[in-house]
């Protein structure tokens, strides 16, 4: 019957219907837009506000926004040069040498930082009562002092307790170098230096252009891990085909290292040993204390952390694989490395991914011992001789943003290469 | 309704933010009962606190004659320690009222950094400080020394190019304070210590045995060091500026913070009776009160008198008059006439 209509139906119709702003408010399908939408207002009004009164109190102090310093000449000079300087290049030239220290610190305290954590969250698993005593010493201690002082720590001893170069005058010095080639010294620590006979010139890369000796090197050695790879693949395929697996140790230590050694050979390569001349040891490589310092500080506290990392990813893997592994006759050392390390992984690279963005952050605490980062040399003396603190403090945040978005992008890649695939 | 405050809150810090701007750095100050001075972290005889926590020293002086005639107590001074790296962004964002604390005139600091220096109250230069046992007895025997150098200086850029000049060359060990360059310098992590010489003679004084270091003869800088204020403030500018000449003027013309309430009564020297504000209405031009000059000189003394008490020749600093004498007396301080 058309002429009456259902009682529910004519209640359910008029909310269809009329849409009343108050709805907005009270009810709850619209709510929580309405919610977001005002605080991106307020966001958005706070930004504006903020950056109204950088460009009022810029105008005010008759200010203008400009980059054009960084092609002005530098004028300071830098102690640890990765690629050529001097005080007339131009402050950007200075920033590039910055970002070089800041990238050799992080990569040099990832890489310590890794080795100690995976040692020591390892062995603080240890049955061993002394051993996994003394690495819960390491990793308590370090990880409860801020890394600076940590830092400060390690550049005051270097400073204060090692001998000055001084002391290694004379016939009869007080002081003598560890086997005629490393000199432990209070301006820091010289070590021998790979040098060659024969240069093969240096590669044009714009303004950080390294020495084809070195390109050529690291080529043939990543070429060699490559080949390595494939020589496995192959001893692995024999295996399943055949059931018995053919010896690969020779011949990966053959593929890895004989064709970077025939390069050594080729181009003539020696040892340049330090040696004292003036007020100083000269030749070798110098590693400064400000270096050892930042290495050591960064590197051993972050190592710490790492360590617990590591220890909690072994520790999520079940008991029940160690005791199968077992079970299979595989021995401890290569049930760790075979059964449960490859699975605790999944578990530990995410952390570790956050720990390596950490070091690398860090890495800006430098200036606190005069280690010439990017944030002692653009961030510290290029701002304070130029006066421009907003513009050397934005590129500022947008290298270490780019550089930490860099970092947590390969490990993500390598996360989701060892994580668990569900197919 | 607590949107309405919030929205309220954030209109009226916008507010104050804008009238903030609008009052001049005296009204600032006098509304706020205090000078903010910017001042070393810490050099003996410049700028430091003593044993009682008391800021003490020549530049710390200035900052309290400059109280005493703003604000007639020469005691209403915070000082605010700042490191060479942090001092100009202090002072462009009101932090400090004004700077007194070693900082040399340069051409990009007055002109691009929107500074004004207002004076000269410390002719220095820079230069080296050895240990004797090193058997340096000129600079120009530096060439691959290790250098201890405060980062965010004039220094640093004369120490680049006095190297470069001279072919020679050096291995920088930066550092961020006079006191972690004492250290570095001390514990032997570095040869040599440059700074302005006034510096390196107030390092050495608190040096455990002073004798056993010495001063190269080479200066190779010049170092005017003065207060510094912000551009766009003139009045604030010409009322520090002539507190300084004032103090200058007083020596000049024999006014001291013993004889000064005497003089004030009045004298037959015009120009003391200017200075002093017997005549000539001159504090009133600069909306200050006309005995601003005599309560500077009587709260910290004449030019002489505080540079005979914090760095002079009696003082373990010792550092002569030198280039910082009077023009009269074969040196450079020379304040205009007050007229």
């Amino acid at each position: 019957m058309s002429s009456t209509t259902d009682p529910r139906l004519a209640e359910a119709a008029p909310k269809k219907r009329a849409f009343h702003p108050s709805m907005l408010l009270y009810d709850q399908r619209y709510r929580s837009i309405t919610i977001q939408i005002f605080a991106l207002f307020l966001l958005m009004l706070g930004a504006a506000w903020l950056i109204d009164n950088v460009i009022n109190n810029l105008r005010l102090l008759g200010r203008t926004f400009s980059f054009n310093f960084l092609w002005q000449s530098a004028g300071y000079d830098i102690n640890q040069r990765p690629i050529e300087y001097n005080s007339q290049m131009t402050h950007g030239r200075a920033a590039l040498v910055g970002f070089l220290n800041t990238i050799i610190l992080a990569i040099m305290g990832c890489a310590l930082a890794t080795i100690l954590g995976v040692l020591a969250g390892v062995l603080r698993l240890s049955s061993n009562w002394i051993v996994s005593r003394l690495v819960t010493i390491y990793v308590e201690i370090f990880r409860n002092i801020p890394t600076l002082i940590w830092i400060l720590i390690f550049g005051a001893v270097m400073a204060e307790s090692m001998p000055a170069p001084s002391t290694f005058r004379g016939d009869d010095p007080a002081s003598s170098m560890l086997f005629d080639a490393i000199a432990i010294t209070n301006r820091g620590v010289y070590i021998p230096a790979i040098m060659f006979t024969t240069e093969l010139g240096v590669l044009p890369l714009g303004p950080i252009s390294p020495s084809w000796n070195w390109v050529l090197i690291l080529a043939v050695l990543v070429a060699g891990v490559f080949a390595n790879k494939y020589l496995i693949a192959h001893a692995t395929r024999v295996q399943n085909a055949t059931g018995i697996r053919p010896k690969t140790w020779w011949k990966s230590i053959l593929v890895l290292f004989g064709p970077v050694i025939l390069i050594f050979i080729g181009l003539g390569a020696y040892l340049e040993y330090p040696e004292l001349r003036g007020f100083n040891f000269a030749g070798g490589t110098h590693l400064r204390n400000s270096f050892l310092a930042m290495w050591l500080g960064l590197g051993i506290y972050t190592g710490a952390f790492i360590a617990e990392i590591v220890r909690g990813g072994i520790l999520a893997i079940s008991k029940g694989q160690t005791e199968a592994a077992f079970a299979l006759g595989l021995q401890p050392g290569k049930t760790m490395r075979l059964v449960i390390l490859p699975q605790a992984l999944r578990v530990i690279i995410p952390p570790l991914i956050s720990q390596y963005l950490n070091l690398t952050k860090n890495t800006s605490l430098g200036l606190a011992v005069g280690y010439m980062d990017l944030r002692s040399t653009l961030g510290g003396i290029t701002i304070n001789q130029t006066g421009r603190e907003l513009e050397g403090m934005l590129l500022l945040m947008a290298v270490y943003l780019a550089i930490s978005l860099t970092i947590s992008g390969l490990m993500n890649v390598y996360n989701s290469r060892v994580k668990l695939k569900e197919r | 309704m607590k949107k309405t405050v919030f929205v309220g809150a954030l209109s009226a810090a916008a507010f104050s933010a804008g009238l903030a701007h609008a009052q001049t750095t005296l009204e600032t100050v006098q509304n706020r009962g205090e000078l903010i001075c910017g001042s070393n972290t810490g050099q003996a005889g410049f700028g430091a606190p003593d044993a009682n926590g008391v800021w003490q020293g020549f530049d710390v002086g200035f900052c309290r004659a400059l109280a005493a005639a703003v604000l007639n107590d020469p005691n209403a001074v915070t000082f605010v320690p700042l490191t060479s790296q942090t001092r100009f962004s202090a002072l462009a964002s009101s932090e400090v009222d004004v700077l007194a604390r070693n900082t040399t005139w340069t051409f990009v600091r007055d002109v691009d950094l929107n500074l004004t220096f207002v004076g000269t109250n410390y002719y220095d230069g820079q230069g080296f400080m050895v240990t004797r046992d090193l058997g340096v007895s000129s600079a120009l025997e530096l060439d691959g020394a290790t250098v201890c150098i405060e980062t965010g200086t004039t220094t640093e850029l004369n120490l680049a190019d006095y190297f470069r000049v001279n072919n020679m060359s050096y291995e920088p060990v930066p550092v961020d304070t006079a006191a972690e360059a004492q250290q570095q310098y001390l514990a032997g992590a570095c040869d040599v210590y440059t700074t302005d010489v006034s510096a390196l003679a107030s390092s050495r004084a608190a040096f455990a045995e002073p004798g056993d270091h010495a001063i190269l003869p080479e200066v190779i800088s010049k170092e005017p060091l003065g207060p510094v204020v912000r551009h766009g403030d003139d009045q604030w500018a010409d009322i520090v500026q002539w507190t300084l000449f004032a103090l200058i003027a007083a020596e000049e013309l024999g006014v001291t913070s013993a004889n000064v309430e005497e003089l004030k009564a009045g004298s037959n020297n015009p120009e003391i009776n200017r200075l002093l504000g017997v005549e000539g209405g001159f504090g009133e031009m600069f909306g200050l009160d006309n005995e601003w000059a005599a309560r500077a000189i009587a709260a910290v003394g004449n030019y002489g008198e505080l540079f005979a008490s914090t760095i002079g020749d009696q003082t373990p600093i010792g550092l002569a008059r030198g280039l910082n004498a009077q023009w009269t007396q074969g040196g450079l301080l020379y304040a205009p006439p007050f007229r």
